[in-house]
């Protein structure tokens, strides 16, 4: 039962981080009083943008959400980029320069962030494997309980039934 | 096989420690982009009487402090006499980026309290300090010789930050060739 214990929660967890990661964000939605770039077609590639970038000052919100100083000027900076003719990947490196990689709300897949990335998977299918084989151990466990009983053991069990039949 | 029973347990106590040290992390210690690299180009009006502040005036081996301020931030205040003092002691020059600030205003704080800057640059839209990859005030950034930036100081300059960090990197910094 230990492993089961484990393995149970793990894979609970991993299952419900799964089911939380497929909730679509928000849309992304700029803030009424900025001028959007005059094509359409920008803003929302610029939106995009925007929705991928962490606000440095409120941390765990993006740019595109936050209504600080600094992620007005990130939102105009990305909008100017666009509009210059930027990749989306292009604007995003723009600021990865200045602030690190930290900036991404998505971190990169690369060998750096390998763990980070296949971890989950990993504990999945280990944690899968783990109950996979705990299971398969029970049966020959359940299998060597029924091996016939000794000459010995068959003489005991049936003192014990004689006993109880006679009480 | 009994060993096997403890293997949940050991599982449990490695993920606390894993978690406890996390716990110690500061998550506001945003790892600097920009250390090691040279300072990135700009050229600031001046603030007041002092010259005003340009990238060219950084390296040519002197190591110098710039740092990042504002006339509207409270934790400025807050480094101030530090700052005022480490001037006094005349060790190393301290070069100033007025961040979104309005000129006079900065004046005004500065004849106030005192001014610990020989450069000021009027960052006014804030530009050369997301070039910095300045995320709040005050940071205060301690440039090499070379005009590399050696390291970054996020929030207040503290007391136990000159003394353990900032002044012995810029001795550090200085005795190099």
């Amino acid at each position: 039962m230990a492993a089961l214990a484990l393995a149970l929660p793990v894979v609970l967890t991993l299952v419900l981080a799964l089911a939380l990661t497929g909730v679509p964000a928000p849309a992304a939605r700029a803030f009424a009083y900025e001028a959007p770039l005059a094509n359409p077609k920008l803003e929302a590639r610029a939106d995009a943008i925007f929705a991928s970038l962490r606000c440095l000052v409120c941390q765990n919100e993006s740019i595109a959400e936050s209504d600080a100083d600094l992620a007005a000027d990130l939102r105009r900076i990305v909008r100017e980029r666009v509009a210059k003719g930027d990749t989306d990947d292009q604007v995003r490196q723009y600021l990865v320069a200045r602030y690190g990689e930290w900036i991404l709300l998505k971190p990169r897949f690369e060998p750096r962030t390998l763990l980070l990335w296949l971890g989950p998977l990993f504990l999945l299918v280990a944690a899968g494997g783990g109950i996979a084989v705990y299971f398969r151990h029970l049966a020959p466990a359940g299998a060597s309980a029924t091996a016939p009983l000794s000459a010995e053991e068959e003489r005991r069990l049936r003192a014990l039934l004689d006993d109880e039949s006679a009480g | 096989m009994r060993w096997k029973f403890a293997l949940p347990l050991v599982l449990f106590l490695g993920l606390m420690a894993l978690l406890l040290c996390g716990l110690g992390l500061d998550m506001r210690d945003i790892p600097s982009a920009k250390i090691g690299e040279p300072v990135p180009t700009f050229n600031l009006p001046p603030v007041g009487s002092l010259p005003g502040l340009a990238s060219k005036d950084l390296g040519h081996g002197q190591v110098v402090l710039v740092n990042v301020f504002a006339s509207w931030c409270v934790s400025c205040r807050q480094e101030h006499p530090l700052l005022l003092a480490l001037k006094q002691q005349g060790e190393v020059a301290i070069y100033g980026i007025d961040y979104k600030d309005e000129p006079a205003a900065a004046t005004a704080w500065l004849n106030e309290l005192g001014d610990p800057y020989s450069r000021i640059g009027d960052d006014h839209s804030g530009r050369v300090a997301i070039n910095w990859g300045v995320y709040g005030v005050p940071e205060t950034y301690v440039i090499g010789k070379d005009g590399k930036i050696a390291y970054k100081q996020i929030g207040p300059v503290t007391a136990e930050a000159l003394r353990d960090k900032i002044l012995p990197l810029v001795r550090k910094l200085r005795a190099a060739p």
